[in-house]
């Protein structure tokens, strides 16, 4: 009934354009019509094995390639924008509808590419519209956090182009499949996917943006971002030893931050690294049974940790406050929203009967059978951790805990339509696995209902539960306090500026009179650009990119210079 | 918009409470007593342990809690700590 060879993209890319010249009630259709109508193309008439290229100048883009492993994440993603537009309809900010639109556009750009240039685009794109989503905040923390987020996502793509390009000229060849660990290029497009992912010290660009965007931007940034990353290490990395012990680290470390953070929204986005560790074990065991389990497990995440989102993002959106230490008995007034809450806290929590049980026990299936004996308990410990941070941090200490007396409305009506979608989908997944298995890209043979599995998973959970309830009454659990915790981002939020401060000090001092002068006059000009209103917007947000496009062209210079000298 | 909040809720009565912890007491002592019952399949030597995975999810909870508490004596700075004044 369609056109066979649509990419994925252009129904998003068109919607963000209707939507930039629309309003009220068509705006929202347009929201609401475009990834159902565009899932149900994706769903019925692509089939795998689709390839749609684009020749321009001397190569060929390859601007979509179907095959089991992008049309299941191509499903995900459909599903995750119409749950995250239904939550946003009561959104009336245009920058915001445009960028999510456009956002969803690029992962699904990124997912369906067959080459590295077309990766590259999407790459970019995704990180140029998803900053939007933080900037709409507003606050002066949000368009801080947003700048840096920028400037680390726009990095991840230069990394990618040089690694390209270098691909290129070693081997003639752009296509996106296998990569490795081979050289260069390799590790360059390595760390491009790792810093998208989260990868331990690469990660701080999570809890430092995430939890600053609008109640609804976050929904829609949890769910694509490091899932197109996952996807892209599942196509070029799969068996890469290396990535079992970074997704290892990647499973423990944000738990401690978990624990110790106020914001609830940055205790999920901790959370939401740790999931991805999951996902990246399961890469790098690179078996069938364990890319399976990292796929089904992206696939369940991406709804129950929306649902989490949506959730903290209904009582922000209520109360206005996320942090643990102000909240607490939000039940009486939420009700529905913290069940929800409850059932997200459980699906992520792998509870028999919710998503998270179904999926993630594959990937730790996986990690025994081939021999991984240690990682296999730290991924156990890591469970036990998610269930505190995740499954009862979150709705304990918004919903329940001591009652901070605060009184609102229920979420709104399309916001609880959202959760209420996503609650369904995360049991439906839970107890009906078999139609999710049926979706995966390789053929394994996995239940995960046997007594031996449901007993022992029980066993660590609710042990883990009253583990709680004993810290908690002898008061040894960490109270809820207003505070920073400083993670990696100290370097270049803290050292680097202290350091450059210092350093124009000691220039100052030894009489260097001219420097200020040159300052003076710079500041001079800046003062007056900036009186102007594009220059206090458009101009000020456009320096990273210009800085960014001098860095290219010294990491590319870099690099030509490197291959000459070999 | 701010209504007078009179209703006694769920957990304001402490009886309820104490149900919700006394259930969670009693289904954990199930759970360990199940292990002696079924027969588990095990794929690994540590799993023969009767009650290993009760145990672990105790351990693993407390030694997160404890990790915590250090970790917050090394990170923990005033909420201000990155503000910039300019």
């Amino acid at each position: 009934m369609w056109m066979t060879e649509l990419p994925p993209f252009v129904p998003f890319f068109i919607a963000a354009l209707m939507v930039l010249i629309s309003s009220g009630w068509p705006r929202n259709l347009v929201l609401l019509v475009t990834p159902v109508l565009a899932g149900l193309y994706l769903w019925l008439d692509v089939t795998p094995g689709t390839v749609l290229t684009v020749p321009i100048i001397e190569f060929e883009l390859v601007l979509m390639r179907a095959d089991r492993l992008s049309l299941l994440f191509g499903y995900i993603f459909h599903i995750a924008a119409f749950i995250a537009a239904i939550f946003s309809l009561h959104e009336r900010d245009t920058t915001q509808a445009v960028a999510s639109q456009l956002y969803v556009g690029s992962a699904l750009g990124a997912v369906f590419a067959g080459d590295l240039i077309t990766l590259f685009i999407f790459w970019e794109l995704l990180a140029i519209s998803s900053v939007f989503l933080v900037w709409a905040r507003h606050t002066e923390r949000a368009i801080r956090s947003g700048m840096r987020y920028l400037v680390i996502q726009v990095s991840s793509g230069m990394l990618l182009l040089a690694g390209a390009l270098l691909q290129y000229y070693q081997t003639d060849s752009l296509t996106f499949d296998f990569i490795g660990l081979e050289g260069i290029s390799g590790w360059l497009i390595f760390i491009a996917f790792g810093i998208k992912c989260a990868f331990p010290l690469l990660h701080n660009w999570l809890p430092d943006a995430y939890p600053e965007a609008t109640p609804t931007g976050t929904v829609f940034l949890s769910a694509f971002t490091t899932k197109t990353a996952v996807y892209a290490l599942a196509r070029g990395f799969p068996g890469t030893e290396l990535l079992v012990y970074i997704g290892a680290v990647m499973t423990v470390f944000p738990i401690f931050y978990a624990v110790i953070e106020n914001d609830l929204r940055r205790v999920l986005s901790y959370s939401l690294i740790n999931q991805l560790g999951f996902m990246v074990c399961g890469i790098g065991i690179g078996t069938a049974l364990a890319l399976n389990g990292t796929v089904a497990h992206a696939f369940s995440h991406i709804i129950y940790k929306a649902l989490l989102f949506m959730s903290m993002g209904a009582v922000l959106y209520r109360a206005g406050n996320i942090y643990a230490s102000d909240l607490g008995g939000m039940y009486k007034s939420m009700p529905k929203t913290a069940v929800f809450c409850i059932i997200g806290a459980s699906s992520i929590s792998a509870f028999p009967l919710f998503s998270g049980f179904v999926s993630k026990s594959m990937v730790l299936a996986a990690m025994i059978e081939e021999g991984y004996d240690y990682i296999w308990l730290v991924l156990l410990f890591a469970s036990a951790g998610v269930l505190h941070h995740a499954g009862i941090k979150i709705p304990y200490y918004a919903f329940f805990a001591k009652d901070a007396g605060i009184r609102t409305e229920e979420a709104p009506l399309n916001m609880l339509i959202a959760m209420g979608i996503a609650a369904l989908l995360c049991i439906f997944i839970g107890t009906q696995p078999s139609y999710l298995y049926a979706l995966l890209p390789w053929e394994v043979e996995f239940w995960p209902y046997d007594t031996t599995h449901v007993l022992t998973q029980l066993q660590l959970l609710l042990f883990a539960v009253l583990a709680f309830v004993w810290t908690n009454k002898i008061g040894l659990h960490p109270h809820e306090i207003h505070a920073v915790n400083v993670d990696i981002e100290w370097l270049y939020r803290k050292l680097l500026p202290d350091a450059a401060a210092y350093m124009y000090g000691v220039y100052k001092r030894i009489g260097y009179d001219f420097i200020e002068s040159a300052h003076a006059s710079l500041k001079a000009t800046a003062r007056t650009i900036s009186r102007t209103r594009p220059g206090r917007f458009h101009l000020a947000a456009s320096w990273p990119t210009g800085s960014m496009v001098l860095w290219i062209a010294v990491i590319l210079g870099f690099f030509l210079l490197a291959d000459a000298l070999y | 918009m701010k209504q007078q909040d009179n209703k006694k809720h769920l957990f304001d009565n402490p009886r309820n409470i104490s149900i919700v912890i006394r259930s969670l007491y009693i289904i954990c002592i199930l759970l360990v007593l199940l292990d002696f019952v079924l027969h588990r399949h095990v794929m690994h030597e540590w799993e023969h342990l009767t009650g290993f995975y009760a145990i672990f999810g105790f351990a693993a909870f407390v030694v997160i809690v404890l990790g915590a508490r250090q970790l917050r004596k090394i990170v923990m700075r005033k909420e201000d700590y990155y503000d910039v004044d300019d």
